[in-house]
């Protein structure tokens, strides 16, 4: 069980990227953005092709990030400019993704078996495979976590910020909510796709079928971390999220070390967001009847 | 300052739903001019104020604000121009976000916003002294949530954020209607003072004629999307309820019968 640790709380900080990308959809922009189901699979289809081709981890990273960040700004357009309901914009998005990821991977999966990766990279500094993947977990969540503080506390993180909870409020100063959406989802689908193309190089492949599901462990992170880890800040938020994201990890890897055979793995994470989405409705139910007592 | 010329708008044009919320509407403000409009439901106070903050556009005629047309503007352009408080103390503020934070985006209304840090120290003993003004507790309460905050609260405060880099246009829409009538008083009151301060060009709808009497120093009605009475200084000084019902009655061939309008 203790060997199990590392890898877990690892995986955890890999997967927290693409659940802070949730949360700036989700709960920033109040938007229940489907474009990462593809985005996710374009970062690793993205990272994986040039890895192959012989390009550094780091070019193969930061172009999965902006081909993420194209996938935000379609459904962005098709949200804003042609009006279209943002949970289908993200639908229409994200189908479009699957022909894309076929095309930029040109299969279903691309394995990067002995092929130099940001691990690898830094396995030669004598640190093991687990130790690699915590190290790089680490580094980039805090990373991209304290770059995500910093937009998010600027004029234009705040304009965003505001859009997600009033948006009439916003226009009324003067902002243009179409492009604090677009922006929005544009950061958020390049975080998710980061997340993708770190997860494809630790797994040692990209798989086009990888993002099924990206939304709901992403929803299982963001609802699991603000209920534990609290939301009295935005600050307060992103930590909630990362950690959020490792205790979900770790929920998993003890199902599963109970026996529950992973291919039941998405039911029971439908299952845990679904709980976890109606909590607050049980919660005024039971408080409810406990005032009328 | 204000020159709204032969405006129209239809709502649902060709279809059973149709309403002709402004027909052919003119309105000229001077600068500093106050007034207060009222009318029935329908009359088309609202559309009028939505025209002119581009909330919609309008089917016809044209917007021009201290010579600059604004008619094909967008909303969030035209809010370099004019603040605005709503009816809904919702509507007005970031729930979300700190005091400190709302504060911080209405002071910047109407500029692009850039990468500099969005909460400033130098701003906030500043806005501290503005919130001390409204002699509502909140200077103390800078990094409180505004959904916090009472709708009496937030709706002063969106009107401290309307107000904070003096608007060209301020358009009040039944600001207080929804709060209870000892925080509507207070917040009227802070209205005026604000109104006076920076003397500003202010159009404020109300559903209540007493206040419309009470305050600015010009009074509209409006009856069918058109103004119908439109009366200013001492005329509007001299000026009753019963005198206004009369008026009314001539000028629309109606008798005003409206629950929400109150005369008291």
């Amino acid at each position: 069980m203790f060997d199990l640790f590392l890898p877990t709380l690892s995986q955890g900080l890999l997967w927290a990227l693409m659940a802070l990308g949730v949360y700036l959809t989700y709960r920033v922009l109040d938007i229940a953005d489907l474009t990462v189901e593809g985005s996710f699979p374009l970062g690793a289809a993205v990272a994986a092709s040039l890895l192959v081709e012989g390009f550094s981890p780091l070019t193969a990273i930061l172009t999965a990030a902006v081909a993420g960040g194209l996938a935000g700004v379609i459904t962005g357009i098709l949200h804003t400019k042609l009006k279209i309901p943002a949970l289908l914009a993200g639908i229409l998005t994200m189908i479009a993704l699957y022909s894309v990821n076929l095309r930029v991977m040109g299969k279903a999966n691309l394995s990067l078996l002995r092929i130099d990766t940001v691990f690898s990279f830094i396995r030669e500094f004598g640190l093991n495979n687990a130790q690699s993947v915590f190290v790089i977990g680490l580094v980039s969540t805090f990373l991209f976590g304290a770059l995500m503080y910093w937009f998010f506390g600027t004029e234009i993180g705040a304009a965003i910020r505001a859009t997600g909870y009033n948006q009439q409020m916003i226009r009324a100063q003067g902002i243009d909510t179409n492009g604090t959406i677009i922006i929005g989802l544009l950061i958020s689908n390049a975080l998710v796709a980061v997340s993708g193309a770190l997860i494809a190089q630790s797994n040692g492949f990209a798989d086009v079928g990888m993002g099924t599901g990206t939304i709901v462990i992403g929803l299982a992170s963001v609802i699991i971390g603000e209920v534990l880890f609290g939301t009295r800040s935005f600050r307060n938020c992103l930590i909630s999220v990362v950690l959020g994201s490792i205790v979900y990890r770790f929920v998993i890897a003890l199902v599963l070390q109970l026996g529950m055979p992973p291919n039941d793995l998405k039911l029971f994470t439908s299952v845990l967001v679904a709980f976890a989405l109606s909590m607050p409705l049980f919660k005024k139910n039971i408080d409810g009847r406990r005032a009328v007592k | 300052m204000l020159l709204v010329e032969n405006i129209s708008k239809t709502f649902h044009p060709g279809t059973i739903n149709e309403k002709k919320a402004l027909q052919d509407l003119t309105l000229h403000l001077k600068s500093g001019d106050f007034v207060t409009v009222i009318g029935g439901n329908g009359a088309g106070k609202s559309t009028l104020m939505n025209s002119i903050a581009g909330v919609f556009s309008v089917d016809k005629g044209r917007i021009v604000i201290d010579g600059d047309d604004i008619t094909k503007q967008p909303e969030h352009k035209r809010a370099k121009y004019i603040g605005r408080v709503f009816q809904d103390p919702m509507m007005g503020t970031a729930a979300g976000m700190m005091i400190e934070e709302n504060l911080a985006i209405a002071s910047r209304r109407g500029r692009m916003p850039t990468f500099a840090w969005s909460s400033k120290e130098e701003d906030r003993e500043h806005f501290r002294l503005l919130l001390q003004e409204l002699d509502l507790g909140l200077e103390d309460r800078l990094s409180d949530k505004v959904g916090l905050l009472s709708g009496g609260q937030r709706q002063a405060l969106t009107l401290l954020m309307a107000t904070l880099n003096q608007p060209k246009l301020l358009l009040l829409d039944e600001h207080t209607a929804a709060l209870d009538p000892k925080t509507a008083e207070k917040v009227l009151g802070l209205t005026q003072n604000i109104i006076r301060r920076y003397h500003l060009t202010t159009l404020m709808i109300t559903h209540n004629m007493r206040d419309a009497l009470r305050f600015g120093n010009r009074l509209i009605m409006m009856h069918d999307g058109r103004i119908i009475i439109d009366l200013e200084g001492r005329e509007k000084e001299n000026l009753t309820i019963p005198d206004l019902l009369s008026m009314f009655e001539k000028a629309s061939g109606n008798v005003l019968d409206n629950d929400r309008m109150l005369l008291g």
